[in-house]
């Protein structure tokens, strides 16, 4: 038979990083999914806007963007903390880390927070008609990702805590993150649907 | 729809027999390629040894795949595509003038049927003018309906907050069943209407007897018939129109011309005074979940009440 | 080839692999399994029981349209059976057989040792039970969804389907979406990342393209239905206007979001069956497929035109013209691909020498009856003809010719073909041929009629019709013919029965086929391969490369700890070791929770749904917190 091949001596998938990793994969095709969801919605938005003559409807400002241009602002803030702590570990510094994790995490609280007063200002409901309900659904199930992320964003930083991350073993950081750019991403586009394009279409 | 008397609907089957007609071709032509393989394959043996070529890729199998499966379906199906559109282009504009309009309205489970230029409002029967294109408009108070007529033409959905279009054009005299054929609920299955076409005096005449308003009873017996109406509540879903201001709800049929039409609840039943009685006495029992509550009365009262609505016509 | 007696070291490879990968004993085994093959044959046996409620369905519905103005059913019966039916059909019994057939084989098609996420495997199954329980307990409730399969607004809306039964439909749907996105992922990474050395992509069985294609469809429109149930359940609970005309919604918004995931639906259903057929073929044909390129490429094609081609079931919705003419040219375009995989297998068949056994009858019943179905659906792409012929039996003739011979008899040909190697046992070739001809004969029976009835004007969803129509006596053989298609899944329930009793034993390779699955034995060992095989062709069993000398003793049987091995998505070549978790509690404590936050949002319980989903966070982090690998010191 054929010479004895070498033994298998493989990196350990725990720090496999991007595309060779199986958790990246996991990761990128739930964000694939989800976008798609949210391209239904946005959809769903155009296509009723399409189906009558004036939108906002009549009795119904067009949106006002005081709160929500310093909402995205602080959002895209939030990721670049982010990166910038996923830069620390990598650089095997813990510490920048736990500072980039903590600032996103109080920043996307922030937009949670001013999201949330916005709400209180509106002077429609999601009964009142189909332009309250896409409003009040699109950037309410955003915000839920939101949430959702800043749940993730305390859970790696509790595992950050403890220790778990080193510059060859943080997978987790990077799926947290790229989960984060994404609800970032899809806020750009919810922000451009729902509040700009009302002004300028 | 393989008995055509509308214009579209002949359109439409002459294109499904050509289908037909090529497409068995097609999958008897693949059943005997299949039936081919099959037969050759007995005469190379039993068991479970490899083909004889099984290292090689024949380019007699690669050409198969690109005649049978690019080639030949391009060519059926850009031909189909062609006879698809110019048939579409066909059915969608009359090539005339329409003689008139109808405005039907779908409810759970009848049809509201208006001629808006002629003032005409009846239920679950419409009257065409043979030989002659008319346009039908087609809304819905609650939920989708369908409307279809096989024998003329193909079916046109109602939808609530849309107003959908289609014309119709029935080429011989004859009464053409129609029927919903969008699930609507509990008694979709009965949610039929005739049409009705009539050459030209004809159609006139029933246009005519339509337009004229009910005349108040003088006749004892028909008075009954109508306080009876009002007294067991039917006024309350039903109008029967005497003239100027319209007495009665609108949630039911209109009953003007009652006696006119062929049929009751929507193509369920034969319009004839046994039929209608046991309808009103409890509807529930013949078309469970129409919209009608079961209106039991004595037995003089139903009668009175029968010999008015025959009136009706 | 050396005994275990020659090479005792084998032996003691063996023993570490199954202390490494044999399923835990008691509950926790039991419940938190992570085994993709007892995993697989749970999915099977639950898919196949929706099956069979589903077929009951039918019958009944049969039983009431034998003969006309029957008072078998009541009408609300009725409506509710045939949402039932075509809901269980399609989303508890189609997409989850393929579901459970595909995870028992392809780790063992791809060489490895398991699926990539196996505790999302776990989880899936367990979702996919819970919500098919969620949907059916509105039957004991007497709330039995009857909007239909698809569901149309304002038929489903609060105000003309009072009640819970939406609801049932509604949220038991996005409940179980979970569980198929979940199942897709990990399609998708297990064949993306863990395929032996040496399975290109271009090597890689057919059945795998056909799995991954699917998935992505699946990650692409399995939103669309998410978000029709999500906007329907708002206005119907909490009074908003997504499908409401009075408050500026649209009814229409429900057709387009349903079908945009509807139609690539179809193909979901379609792929995975006719990935079995292009699995089947070349072993019954006994040589490689003619035009693998061609297969791959053309399944490829249909998951991306499955996208375009939705409004197609609304051609008689009053759209614009132009609209109407574009969709129908997409629907016919989506013919093509097929077409080249139907001559592709027929040129391999050809040019090989047919073996006849029960798997490849129902391959030629595909072909036989799958063609029709086939034929009658690019006639709806001519739009005039589509409304004369829509909602009507002509269409119900088409879609289950194209169902049940597109997807189900590939899925018995895959029944057939695999129980073999999960069972150990052969299935008796005259039980199977028996079941066959009455499966057959009954289904043909049952369906080929309703062309004829649709073409004589007889609507769809109608409880009862009237006599006289010239629909009568074709209706009552169709009820004959589903009554005969009954007794064959009767008789072949019983030969599986019988096999399990009483089969002949199956050995690894019964059908003498060149793909890995039947290189180990039937069935496979947890670990299912000693040493992960290299792979340096597409048939590995006919080209004999494979070989389990190459493998030694050591670090390649993986024997150390409880791993597998990961390649390069393109390649296939080695790239690093991946450790596998153990049976795990938490995916069922996970699906258990989402349970609760579903129920509480069925019944109205916002409480009850924040504590489901306080334990959905409970659990989502347990289940992911890092736990160390299991290792047998050697």
């Amino acid at each position: 038979m054929s010479a004895v091949p070498a033994p298998y001596a493989y990196p350990r998938g725990a720090e496999m990083e991007g595309s060779h990793a199986t958790g990246w994969w996991g990761m990128v095709l739930l964000i694939v999914t989800e976008a798609s969801l949210f391209a239904c919605l946005l959809f769903s938005y155009f296509y009723l806007r399409a189906t009558v003559p004036a939108w906002p409807p009549v009795g119904i400002d067009k949106p006002d963007l005081t709160l929500p241009l310093p909402m995205t602002a602080i959002l895209l803030l939030s990721s670049v903390a982010y990166w910038w702590g996923e830069r620390g570990v990598r650089d095997d510094r813990i510490g920048q880390l736990e500072l980039g994790l903590g600032i996103s995490f109080l920043l996307g609280a922030s937009f949670l927070t001013l999201q949330a007063i916005e709400y209180s200002h509106k002077t429609f409901a999601p009964q009142t008609n189909a332009y309250g309900s896409l409003f009040f659904t699109i950037t309410g199930l955003h915000g839920s990702h939101v949430l959702v992320g800043l749940i993730m964003n305390a859970v790696v930083q509790v595992r950050t805590w403890l220790g778990h991350f080193t510059a060859r073993r943080h997978l987790a950081i990077q799926n947290v993150g790229l989960y984060w750019h994404f609800v970032d991403a899809v806020w750009l586009f919810v922000f451009a649907s729902l509040y700009l394009s009302p002004h300028l279409l | 729809m393989l008995d055509p008397h509308g214009a579209q609907a002949s359109h439409i089957a002459d294109v499904w027999w050509g289908m037909l007609l090529v497409g068995g071709i097609i999958w008897a032509g693949v059943m005997g390629l299949l039936g081919l393989a099959l037969v050759r394959g007995r005469w190379r043996g039993d068991g479970w040894q490899l083909a004889d070529d099984y290292r090689h890729l024949p380019r007699a199998g690669l050409a198969l795949i690109v005649a049978g499966g690019v080639a030949l379906p391009i060519i059926v199906l850009l031909t189909l595509s062609f006879v698809g559109s110019r048939v579409l282009a066909a059915q969608v504009a009359p090539g005339e003038a329409p003689a008139t309009t109808i405005e039907v309205t779908g409810h759970q489970f009848w049809w509201e049927v208006q001629y808006p230029a002629q003032g005409i409002l009846t239920a679950n029967e419409v009257h065409v003018p043979v030989g002659q294109a008319v346009r039908v408009t087609l809304r819905s108070v609650d939920v989708i309906h369908s409307f279809w007529v096989p024998q003329l033409a193909g079916k046109t959905d109602l939808i609530p907050g849309k107003t959908n279009q289609m014309w119709l054009r029935a080429d011989a005299p004859g009464v053409y069943r129609g029927q919903c054929a969008e699930y609507c609920g509990l008694q979709h299955a009965h949610m039929a209407f005739l049409v009705i076409a009539d050459p030209p005096d004809q159609f006139a005449a029933w246009v005519a007897a339509q337009q004229r308003p009910a005349t108040q009873p003088t006749d004892p017996a028909l008075q009954q018939g109508a306080q009876v109406f009002a007294r067991q509540g039917c006024i309350t879903c039903h109008a029967i129109r005497y003239g100027a201001g319209d007495t009665g709800g609108k949630v039911g049929p209109d009953l003007t011309h009652l006696a006119s039409r062929g049929t009751i609840a929507a193509g369920t039943l034969d319009n004839n005074r046994g039929s209608l009685g046991g309808w009103i006495m409890n509807s529930q029992a013949i078309k469970p979940g129409n919209h009608m509550p079961p209106m039991p009365m004595d037995g003089e009262s139903l009668q009175a009440l029968l010999t008015y609505l025959e009136s009706l016509q | 080839m050396a005994t275990v007696a020659e090479r005792p070291e084998r032996a003691i490879t063996d023993e570490r692999l199954v202390r490494l990968w044999e399923t835990r004993p008691g509950l926790l085994g039991k419940l938190g399994t992570v085994d993709h093959k007892e995993i697989g044959i749970r999915y099977i046996i639950t898919a196949f029981a929706f099956f069979l409620l589903a077929g009951i369905e039918a019958l009944l519905m049969r039983v009431q349209l034998a003969v006309p103005e029957n008072t078998f059913l009541s009408p609300d019966a009725y409506n509710a059976f045939f949402t039932m039916h075509g809901t269980t059909m399609v989303f508890l019994f189609a997409t989850p057989i393929q579901s459970g057939i595909a995870n028992y084989v392809v780790p063992l098609l791809t060489g490895s040792r398991d699926m990539a996420f196996p505790r999302l495997n776990q989880f899936s199954y367990w979702v996919f039970v819970l919500a098919g329980l969620f949907m059916y307990a509105s039957f004991p409730l007497g709330q039995v969804p009857a909007g239909g399969w698809f569901n149309y607004v304002p038929l489903t809306s609060a105000t003309y389907s009072p009640g819970p039964g939406i609801d049932f439909w509604g949220l038991g749907l996005i409940f179980l979406t979970i569980s198929t996105t979940a199942g897709a992922i990990n399609f998708i990474v297990s064949i993306f990342k863990l395929r032996a050395p040496g399975m290109t992509i271009n090597r890689m069985p057919l059945f795998l393209w056909n799995m991954v294609v699917t998935s992505f469809m699946v990650i692409f429109a399995l939103p669309a239905l998410t978000a029709a149930n999500v906007l329907l359940e708002l206005d119907r609970k909490f009074g908003m206007h997504f499908y409401d005309p009075t408050g500026g919604g649209s009814p229409l918004l429900w057709q387009h979001l349903f079908w945009i995931f509807g139609h690539p639906d179809v193909y979901i259903i379609f792929l995975p069956a006719i990935g079995m057929v292009s699995t089947v073929v070349p072993v019954f044909a006994r040589r490689p497929i003619i035009g693998y390129t061609a297969i791959a490429l053309a399944t490829v094609a249909t998951g991306v035109i499955g996208f375009g081609v939705w409004v197609h079931h609304m051609f008689a919705t009053g759209l614009a013209p132009l609209s109407l003419a574009f969709f129908g040219v997409a629907s016919f375009m989506i013919t093509i691909p097929t077409a080249v995989q139907i001559f592709a297998w027929l040129a391999t068949i050809l040019h090989g020498r047919p073996v006849w056994r029960t798997p490849f009858l129902y391959v030629l019943a595909f072909f036989f009856d799958f063609i029709i179905g086939g034929i009658s659906g690019v006639m709806f792409g001519v739009v005039p003809f589509d409304w004369q012929v829509t909602d009507t039996y002509f269409v119900v003739a088409h879609f289950h010719y194209v169902l049940i011979g597109g997807a189900v008899f590939p899925i018995f040909a895959g029944l057939h073909y695999w129980l073999p190697k999960m069972t150990g046992r052969m299935i008796d070739e005259r039980l199977g041929w028996l079941a066959f001809g009455l499966i057959f004969g009954g289904f043909n029976l049952t369906f080929f009629p309703m062309h004829i009835t649709g073409l004589l004007g007889m609507p769809r969803r109608y409880y009862t019709y009237p006599p006289n129509m010239g629909w009568d006596g074709l209706n009552l053989l169709e009820t004959i013919g589903a009554f005969i298609l009954a007794l064959g899944v009767l008789v072949f329930m019983w030969s599986v029965l019988h096999s399990l009793l009483h089969g002949e034993p199956a050995g690894d390779n019964p059908w003498h086929a060149s793909t890995l699955e039947w290189q180990t034995t039937s069935p496979p060992p947890p670990y299912n391969f000693r040493s992960i095989p290299t792979v340096h062709s597409r048939d590995p069993g006919w080209e004999l490369q494979y070989s389990d000398e190459t493998a030694q003793y050591g670090d390649e049987t993986l024997s150390r700890a409880r791993e597998t091995l990961g390649t390069t998505l393109h390649d296939a070549r080695p790239e690093e070791l991946w450790a596998m978790p153990e049976d795990s509690g938490w995916p069922l404590v996970l699906a258990l929770a989402l349970a609760v936050t579903f129920v509480g949002l069925l019944g109205g319980f916002l409480w009850l749904a924040a504590l489901g989903l306080a334990a959905v966070l409970v659990a989502t982090v347990g289940w992911l917190w890092p736990t160390q690998m299991k290792v047998v010191p050697l």
